[in-house]
């Protein structure tokens, strides 16, 4: 198949970059989004032209680390799905394909797209994990979880950390994110301890990164590739107005 | 009382402002339109009713701060909520796509500013009688304000009734969403509601559009006119 490519290059942080015409001919169906990108990455280097930068790593869907913005989807049209596992059988002949990088202020552009992702891992160093003391780990079986909180957790805890969902939202909101991570330990005894102040250092780090404000209008939720509900962003919101409430009393 | 400064600055507690001043105002749409339908029963019950609410003098005053609060905070509250949004992407897509979000709610500040614009219009002209003075300062055969026959005489101007039924389009888009989408900001999610919940806006917001233009529709189709032997 034939397909034409808008993509947007951009040569480091401070450049204003701009979308790059590329015809990509002779792709195979069967090829990843990211196989094609490679195929055209080496067109160009046999040109002598610099190739596209863009982020991937396990391309198995697990990682987290690519995050393509096709035709203002992100993650490109198939539901559920990473860019990586995304194949090209889905785009038809003849396709033009705008591809940009995430955007928002707290995901910078390092080049082409490549975004910063790290204003997640800052949130993350605030809560996003159980104090747990040294020695030898407890059974875990020795804990009773009822099946339906251990699958909540697990939902939630699916969570890739790969951005779709700020890329997605219409004010670049951090939400389904933050919400993924509050509830994944929020569903086990092992989260409990440390419920209020997670909540309030996570929410506080995500508004500190320049995240927006969730309007409830659940694109991250249609773009997640992990699938995650949106029901995790209301966990949150109860989660920090019950943290407010009460806190002093952790 | 800092923590809770805090927490209104925050981005969730800002959208539980908008959730909880929302909830306000939705629930004095509900009242007026209610209390507003009674024009269908006719002049003595709607001047009564207008009676009874002027007469309550405190409660009354209670209820306007309460109301008059509620705008401020929701429209404070939504123009910060805006602004952070707007500076959280800074570079726009050269392609931007949608996937699920509604017309209704990617449109809140519009409608909602078009709604403010028309609540001062509707003050103007049926509370202040800045628009039509002559049916405002009307009394009926016991004295009182007769709100029924301004009403009508109001609403006999086609193009006050067509803008009347407008701006109540553009609540019924507002409603829609904000209905809906108040359950999640203040973390009301359960999965035995949830459909309820997604459905509770639209519901809610084709009930006070049918309630509230069928009033103007009434008289102009002549359903609803002027009592006998009143000036026209």
């Amino acid at each position: 198949m034939n397909l034409n490519l808008r993509v947007w290059r951009q040569s480091n942080a401070t450049d204003p970059g701009k979308l790059v015409d590329y015809p990509a001919p002779d792709i195979s169906e069967h090829m990843s989004f990211l196989e094609m990108l490679d195929v055209v990455n080496e067109r160009l280097i046999v040109k002598d032209e610099q190739p596209i930068a863009f982020d991937h790593d396990c391309r198995e869907g697990i990682c987290g680390m690519c995050s393509l913005m096709i035709n203002g989807i992100a993650h490109g049209p198939e539901k559920g799905t990473t860019v990586c596992q995304l194949h090209m059988r889905h785009f038809k002949d003849g396709d033009t394909l705008v591809i940009e990088p995430w955007r928002a202020r707290a995901f910078p552009v390092v080049r082409d797209l490549v975004v910063d992702r790290s204003s997640f891992d800052r949130i993350m160093q605030v809560g996003g994990f159980v104090s747990a003391n040294t020695g030898n780990a407890p059974d875990g079986n020795a804990i009773p979880i009822s099946k339906v909180e251990a699958d909540l957790a697990m939902d939630a805890a699916a969570c890739i950390g790969c951005g779709a969902c700020v890329a997605s939202c219409k004010n670049a909101s951090a939400m389904l994110f933050v919400g993924a991570k509050v509830s994944q330990f929020l569903h086990l005894p092992q989260g409990h301890p440390e419920r209020k102040s997670r909540a309030s250092n996570m929410v506080a780090a995500m508004d500190h990164e320049g995240f927006g404000n969730c309007t409830n209008q659940y694109e991250c939720e249609a773009v997640c590739p992990k699938e995650i509900s949106v029901s995790v962003i209301s966990e949150l919101n109860r989660e920090y107005t019950r943290a407010t409430l009460t806190s002093g009393s952790d | 009382m800092q923590w809770l400064f805090k927490y209104c600055r925050s981005s969730i507690g800002s959208k539980v402002l908008m959730a909880v001043t929302g909830l306000m105002l939705f629930g004095f749409v509900v009242g007026h339109m209610l209390g507003n339908l009674q024009i269908f029963i006719g002049q003595e019950a709607v001047n009564n009713y207008a009676a009874t609410l002027k007469e309550m003098g405190a409660l009354l005053w209670l209820a306007r701060i309460g109301l008059i609060l509620a705008v401020l905070v929701h429209i404070s509250a939504a123009i910060r909520l805006t602004r952070g949004n707007q500076k959280a992407r800074p570079i726009t897509y050269a392609h931007s796509g949608t996937v699920q979000a509604t017309y209704a709610s990617r449109t809140m500040m519009k409608s909602g500013l078009i709604v403010l614009a028309f609540v001062i219009y509707h003050l103007l002209h049926l509370t202040f009688g800045v628009i039509l003075p002559e049916a405002h300062s009307a009394t009926d055969s016991l004295g009182r304000p007769d709100v029924y026959s301004m009403t009508v005489l109001g609403f006999q101007n086609v193009l006050v009734s067509l803008s009347y039924i407008a701006a109540m389009l553009l609540l019924g888009f507002h409603l829609s969403h904000g209905v809906s989408s108040l359950f999640q900001s203040l973390g009301l999610n359960h999965p035995r509601y949830n459909p309820i919940i997604q459905k509770i806006g639209p519901s809610a917001a084709l009930v006070i559009v049918l309630g509230n233009i069928s009033m103007p529709i009434a008289v102009l189709l002549g359903l609803v006119s002027l009592p006998a032997g009143a000036a026209s």
